[in-house]
């Protein structure tokens, strides 16, 4: 296989005077910009390097593990709906809570994300004809699935899959106390999705800085994209160190070493800091992600600019910067760590958190808001993210948290968390973007089907188990006695799990009808603002063929709107008419 | 270039004076050396971003008033397609399990690693600068 060598890409009028060493027509076999002769069928899919084949497979596989865990929740759910219930054996449970929370946190919410729409928006929003790595970016989705269908495999060898949760405490995670293959897959698959994270970051922050267009200044990039350089930067903190702590857990089962146990001069609680310095940067991983999606879509179905756009910007880098000092306040209850140092830390993300918050609700006041499915999704989100954010502060008190514990208050908290931004503002990501990666729309009537069927059931089911874990019910129990007076709530709580499980098939109805029965998107069918709207839909090879003047953070708005431009202040020259749409290269 | 380094640096400052306060409160070792790993990450890349942007010309990306027609010319080149990032992955997948199930996988795994390395090179060199 040769690698095609692109002519490049040219971002300027037709004529030019290569003075970049690259004269024009260099490459005259390849000029058809738009148009890319190259394999196809199942070749592509495992030859391609062009970011949106890569970002739809990253979309693909991380969904069709969303529903695999999501199954595994509904069955966990059913044994807890009556006491004493026979329906998995205790160690089926710990596997299937094991494996839950590891599909969910490592293979879906973050690779859905930053693997998944990022790598597919990221380089359209900044005027990139692709990453910044292409063979980089496919590596990442290969690491990814490899690591996938090791920790998916798992379930086939002798002993089952891993059964410590998905944190892994030492020294539970030992050999002695999880022996058999099960474990050690587990950890090779963070191994591999780790380092597929790691060049997901490289790639996105590179891109990033180096390959937005002319005129677009780090300032007017859409807040997707600059959530996205703070997230791949919070990665290339945290994965190293979850890197070097599975390392060091694989030399303890197996060769010998004494890193977290007592006998051999070990301290079992190293592997809760080190496991914590990677794990609360990861839930910021997993939501500043979501942060931006909601930013970019409130707006769009507001029809206003964003609200505090900078105010934005730094809500984003002080909430990465303080979460990688809050790693300890998951460790309270060890009784060896500083607790106003974390507390007060904790307390301080409040802050940022409210600040876009406040921004939100200032970009849809006085707008013309239409309450289209990625909307309601994004809407859903601020509700979902309040309730898990507010319980979050109430978990950053220690005396709190000495009480909630290892309940299922906080179940309730972090499930409402990452729902609350994986599954209501990752599916209005979807929702917003799917016209744009397949060039058809997905129905609204069905889309809001499935909002509300998630919105209810999303209530329905977490707000019992704040209670429940008031009331004492500890988490990753698989039993209960009919006495403990949980039987209630714990019905409550497995019928809304249901209600989220039916409103699913909502959404992979809407999937079918818009396979079997597609209606034409169009370019820009949201009237959105980001550069992403101006290509066509599905992008061409290498992104676009024209780009509009950039002048503000919503450059497409500003050339479908002249009479509504957005008011730049510091550009000593506004777009005239004649700084008109300027062609990238030659048009085929 | 210029609010390049300084998010970078800036990142880093931040986790040398958390690092500072976290070690003069606790004295733990582990997150104090952490810490300081990512003090370092931030400013490495960014005091070197930050001497380069007082070496060379503004880049056009970073100009308010950069038009499209001032950026003519080559971008960057391009990779085209490329089967070895999938032999390198499904190589590194196998090493991986040559961990749990047994050296038997090791020649498996470095076959397809070291064809994905040579692979790799003699495209690039062949295509050019890739």
């Amino acid at each position: 296989m040769t690698t095609t060598v692109e002519s490049p890409d040219l971002i300027g009028p037709e004529e030019h005077d290569g003075a970049d060493g690259h004269a024009p027509g260099a490459h005259p076999a390849e000029s058809g910009h738009g148009h890319h002769e190259g394999p196809s069928g199942i070749v592509k899919w495992l030859t391609s390097t062009d970011h949106k084949v890569i970002g739809k497979s990253y979309i693909i596989t991380s969904l069709i593990l969303f529903f695999i865990a999501g199954i595994m929740a509904l069955v966990m759910r059913a044994q807890l709906a009556n006491p004493s219930s026979s329906l998995l054996s205790f160690q089926t449970y710990n596997e299937l809570f094991t494996m839950h929370g590891s599909l969910m946190m490592y293979l879906f919410a973050g690779p859905f994300a930053f693997g998944g729409l990022a790598n597919y928006i990221v380089p359209l929003q900044v005027g990139a004809p692709d990453m910044a790595f292409p063979r980089l970016n496919a590596l990442s989705y290969w690491l990814f699935l490899g690591g996938s269908i090791t920790m998916m495999s798992s379930f086939l060898v002798a002993g089952g899959a891993a059964s410590y949760g998905w944190v892994a405490y030492a020294p539970l995670s030992n050999a002695i106390n999880s022996p058999g293959a099960g474990a050690d897959l587990w950890l090779m698959a963070l191994g591999l999705t780790g380092f597929s994270a790691i060049f997901t970051g490289v790639n996105l922050a590179a891109t990033i800085f180096y390959l937005r267009a002319p005129g677009m200044t780090m300032f007017r990039i859409p807040i997707f994209s600059w959530n996205m350089l703070v997230t791949g930067i919070l990665i290339l903190i945290a994965f190293p160190v979850l890197f070097g702590a599975v390392v060091m857990l694989f030399c303890d089962r197996h060769f010998g070493t004494h890193i977290f146990t007592v006998q051999g001069g070990g301290v079992p609680v190293l592997w809760q800091h080190l496991f914590w310095f990677f794990g609360h940067p990861e839930v910021y991983i997993l939501a500043l992600p979501y942060f931006g999606m909601v930013t970019d879509i409130i707006p769009v179905f507001s029809r206003k600019p964003l609200f505090g756009y900078k105010g934005m910007v730094f809500a984003t880098m002080s909430i990465a910067a303080l979460s990688t000092g809050v790693w300890a306040h998951h460790m309270f209850t060890t009784g060896v760590v500083l607790l106003p140092f974390f507390s007060l830390l904790s307390y301080l993300i409040a802050v940022p958190t409210g600040i876009k918050f406040f921004n939100w609700i200032g970009s849809m006041w006085g707008g013309q808001l239409s309450f289209q499915t990625p909307m309601l999704f994004s809407i859903g989100f601020l509700f979902a993210f309040l309730m898990g954010g507010v319980t979050g502060v109430l978990l950053a008190s220690p005396p709190v948290d000495f009480m909630t514990h290892d309940t299922y208050f906080v179940v309730a908290h972090f499930h409402q968390v990452l729902i609350g931004t994986a599954v209501f503002a990752g599916f209005a990501g979807f929702y917003f973007w799917y016209p744009k990666m397949f060039g058809r729309m997905l129905s609204d009537r069905l889309g809001k089907w499935h909002f509300w069927g998630l919105f209810i059931g999303f209530w329905l089911t977490f707000m019992p188990q704040y209670l429940v874990g008031l009331y004492g019910m500890p988490r990753r129990v698989a039993d209960y006695r009919p006495d403990n007076g949980w039987t209630g709530l714990n019905v409550i709580s497995t019928v809304g799990a249901f209600i989220i499980g039916a409103s699913f098939l909502f959404f992979l109805v809407n999937l079918y009808t818009s396979w079997r029965n597609p209606v034409p998107a169009g370019d820009n069918p949201w009237d959105g603002h980001a550069l992403e709207w101006f290509t066509s839909s599905p992008p061409p090879h290498h992104n676009y063929t024209h780009l509009p003047p950039i002048r503000s953070e919503r450059p497409t708005w500003d050339y479908n709107h002249p009479e509504h431009r957005t008011l730049v202040t510091h550009s000593k020259r506004s777009p005239g008419p004649s700084d008109d749409k300027e062609p990238v290269g030659a048009p085929s | 270039m210029r609010i390049s380094a300084v998010f970078l640096a800036g990142t880093g400052i931040f986790f040398a004076v958390i690092g500072v306060v976290y070690w003069f409160t606790s004295y733990e070792d582990a997150g104090f050396l952490m810490l300081m790993g990512s003090a370092l990450l931030g400013l490495l890349p960014g005091s070197y971003y930050l001497w380069w942007s007082y070496k060379m010309k503004p880049r056009l990306d970073d100009d308010p008033e950069g038009s499209i027609s001032e950026g003519a010319g080559a971008v960057d080149s391009f990779p085209g397609s490329s089967i070895w990032p999938f032999i390198l992955g499904m190589g590194a997948m196998f090493a991986a399990l040559t961990f749990v199930f047994g050296l038997w996988m090791a020649p498996l795994a470095a076959a397809l690693i070291v064809s994905a390395a040579v692979g790799v090179t003699v495209e690039s060199r062949r295509g050019g600068a890739v």
